[in-house]
């Protein structure tokens, strides 16, 4: 089978007048058909901007971007003009964090949903709304008919999200896109779009790139989890393998910075030191500044990517170290 | 909708009677004896109580007001003291020829002002932009009646392609749409178009800047629009505040400007204020007034429905 999804050695730049910013330094991923890949990281490690160069929609003038990047067959590097709005919104569409922000304000749900309809499937006026119809059902907003005429203001967060997935999935795509979609919502609607999610992804068998900072809401929706740190993969492999067994330091330190699995009256353990500044690529790995395994060669020299387990690898000189202080 | 644009009207007439109130006043608030004015110096004093009595400035204020307001109403607003004529005729004669400077002076200084705005905000910091603003702020900061001379100047005096003065030919006061007669308009339309141009070119400007800004631009890429499609959300996004500032120059414009008018000898109400001032000619100052600002309430009461109607966030209630 091939990937539907397959990123090889993409890098990204942002430039602006006083500097230039290394967002993405060389990330691969792929991904099969309906499979759902959970993209882990905190703010500024380059997730988000791998979803959106996915998509393009990164302002050219400002961004630099290499390495390759095919999506269902299709070299998306290489899409312009028409190409690459057919292929947005059909073969790979997304939903943003805020879908207060993400719709336009003065169009109704309905009309913003049929837009897409009529765009990538030739469809009519009635057509496009009784599909917009068909969608807000599917993804169970409660009297859909009337939510059809609604404006983004008159739904509830949760409501409005929902009519976001049905945007996104209006015209079938093969790859889905999710950018946080949860973060915005309260935590029990946060489970009822997971839920809403994972089922849809199933029924329609779609590719899923979810996006989150959260490690409770990646294991819940994903087959695979890929954790970022300042632009790259530091480790992959399947939810169950890094949950109980995350070989890089980072990853690790997520965990045991996270309150699933702490003891009450027990400090959580707090990653030491913040993000890299992203000015310039490091020589060596990212991690190392705030890692305390590290040693010399480790800032000096990029880590080879190391083979854990089938489908489990991760990115770092240390990892025999890393795993004595587990055991002692 | 049909409920809140009757609500609306009814919130209009508070604010009509009250300018009327102030156009009242006017006459009562000015220095010196309304009746100073018409009857001479040396009148006897039987006389001016029998004046007083045939104007009514006997009667209590309010029963002044309120018989005032009647006769406006029915479209009675007294004499011209300088002409004799009634002054709702001349109001209205004038009215119309402002009406008709100030309809092309808004249809080409929002249509241009408009067009470079967008264009401006879309290509933020590109060659159009640059030059939309140095147009928008040249045409806000130039003195108009300074501009209006220097048209008469090139266009009638140097070129000699259109007339400096006048609403038609040999003076007539008889207006006809034909190029004999249009062509009167062009200088003085274009002059009073150069504010409202640049106000609405740098208020389009920042408003689709910001619109670009807001996230949903990039979701409708992400959905596959063209540029052409997401210009039409930028449109529908920019409408209601670009309606309202629109509307409010066209409240300007349909003033008239007394020194554009004069400048061009163009027979509108900014003509008639400016020699209904000079002469002291109180009831057609007042008359003017009145009308006027009866067409800002109005233009304002179509302005708000109008948004209310564009922009599904303000609340119909």
């Amino acid at each position: 089978m091939t990937p539907l999804v397959r990123i090889e050695d993409l890098r990204v730049r942002f430039r602006t007048a006083e500097r230039t910013v290394h967002a993405v330094n060389g990330v691969d991923l792929s991904l099969m058909p309906g499979e759902v890949v959970g993209l882990l990281g905190e703010s500024g490690s380059g997730k988000s901007v791998t979803l959106k160069a996915l998509l393009r929609l990164l302002p050219e003038a400002r961004t630099t971007m290499s390495g390759r990047m095919a999506v269902a067959g299709q070299d998306v590097m290489a899409l312009g003009g028409s190409a690459l709005r057919a292929y947005r919104g059909s073969v790979v569409s997304m939903i943003f964090q805020e879908p207060m922000l993400a719709f336009d304000p003065v169009f109704t749900i309905g009309e913003q949903i049929a837009e897409a309809v009529r765009r990538h499937e030739n469809a009519d006026r009635t057509a496009a709304r009784a599909r917009a119809l068909e969608m807000l059902d599917r993804v169970r907003i409660p009297s859909a008919k009337r939510r059809l005429d609604a404006y983004p203001h008159e739904m509830s967060g949760g409501m409005r999200q929902r009519a976001m997935i049905a945007l996104a999935l209006a015209c079938r795509p093969k790859l889905l896109l999710a950018d946080e979609p949860t973060t915005a919502l309260d935590a029990t609607v946060q489970i009822q779009i997971l839920l809403l999610l994972r089922e849809l992804q199933k029924e329609f068998g779609m590719g899923v790139i979810f996006v989150t900072h959260d490690i409770g809401v990646a294991v819940e929706v994903s087959d695979r989890l890929a954790v970022m740190y300042a632009g790259r993969i530091v480790e992959r492999g399947s939810a169950r393998d890094l949950i109980r067994a995350a070989a890089h330091p980072y990853p690790r330190g997520l965990l045991a910075s996270t309150v699933h699995g702490a003891m009450r009256g027990r400090r959580l353990d707090a990653i030491p030191g913040a993000p890299p500044d992203l000015a310039k690529v490091p020589d060596g790995c990212a991690f190392a500044p705030r890692c305390r395994f590290a040693d010399a060669e480790c800032v000096s020299r990029r880590p080879d990517i190391v083979r854990i387990d089938a489908g489990h690898e991760a990115e770092c000189r240390r990892l025999d170290a890393v795993a004595a202080s587990a055991e002692g | 909708m049909l409920q809140y644009f009757l609500k609306r009207v009814l919130y209009a007439i508070p604010i009509a009677l009250g300018v009327s109130l102030v156009c009242f006043a006017l006459v009562h608030v000015a220095p010196g004896d309304p009746l100073a004015s018409v009857l001479p110096p040396d009148a006897s004093l039987e006389m001016q109580q029998l004046m007083r009595t045939i104007y009514g400035f006997d009667r209590p204020l309010p029963v002044q007001f309120a018989l005032w307001l009647w006769r406006a109403f029915v479209g009675d607003l007294g004499v011209s003291i300088a002409t004799g004529r009634p002054v709702a005729g001349e109001v209205w004669h004038a009215f119309g020829n402002t009406f008709m400077l100030a309809a092309l002076a808004a249809a080409f200084g929002f249509l241009v002002g408009g067009l470079l705005g967008l264009l401006a905000g879309y290509y933020r910091g590109g060659w159009i932009d640059r030059t939309a603003s140095t147009l928008s702020i040249a045409g806000i900061s130039v003195p108009h009646y300074w501009l209006g001379m220097v048209m008469a100047i090139v266009f009638s005096v140097q070129l000699n392609w259109l007339p400096a003065t006048g609403a038609g030919p040999g003076g007539s006061a008889a207006w006809s749409w034909d190029w004999e007669h249009v062509r009167f308009l062009i200088l003085p339309a274009l002059t009073m178009s150069a504010i409202p141009l640049g106000i609405v070119a740098r208020s389009m400007r920042a408003l689709v800047g910001d619109i670009l800004s807001q996230e949903f631009v990039e979701a409708l890429r992400a959905k596959g629009l063209s540029e052409r499609g997401i210009f039409a959300h930028i449109l529908k996004n920019a409408a209601p505040t670009a309606l309202a500032v629109m509307g409010l120059q066209l409240g300007y414009l349909l003033g008239g400007s007394i020194l554009i008018e004069t400048v061009f000898a163009w027979p509108g109400t900014g003509f008639l204020l400016g020699n209904a001032i000079l002469q002291r000619d109180l009831p057609l100052l007042q008359g003017t007034i009145l009308v006027l600002a009866m067409f800002f309430v109005i233009l304002n009461l179509l302005v708000d429905v109008a948004q209310t109607w564009l922009d599904p966030r303000i609340k119909r209630a």
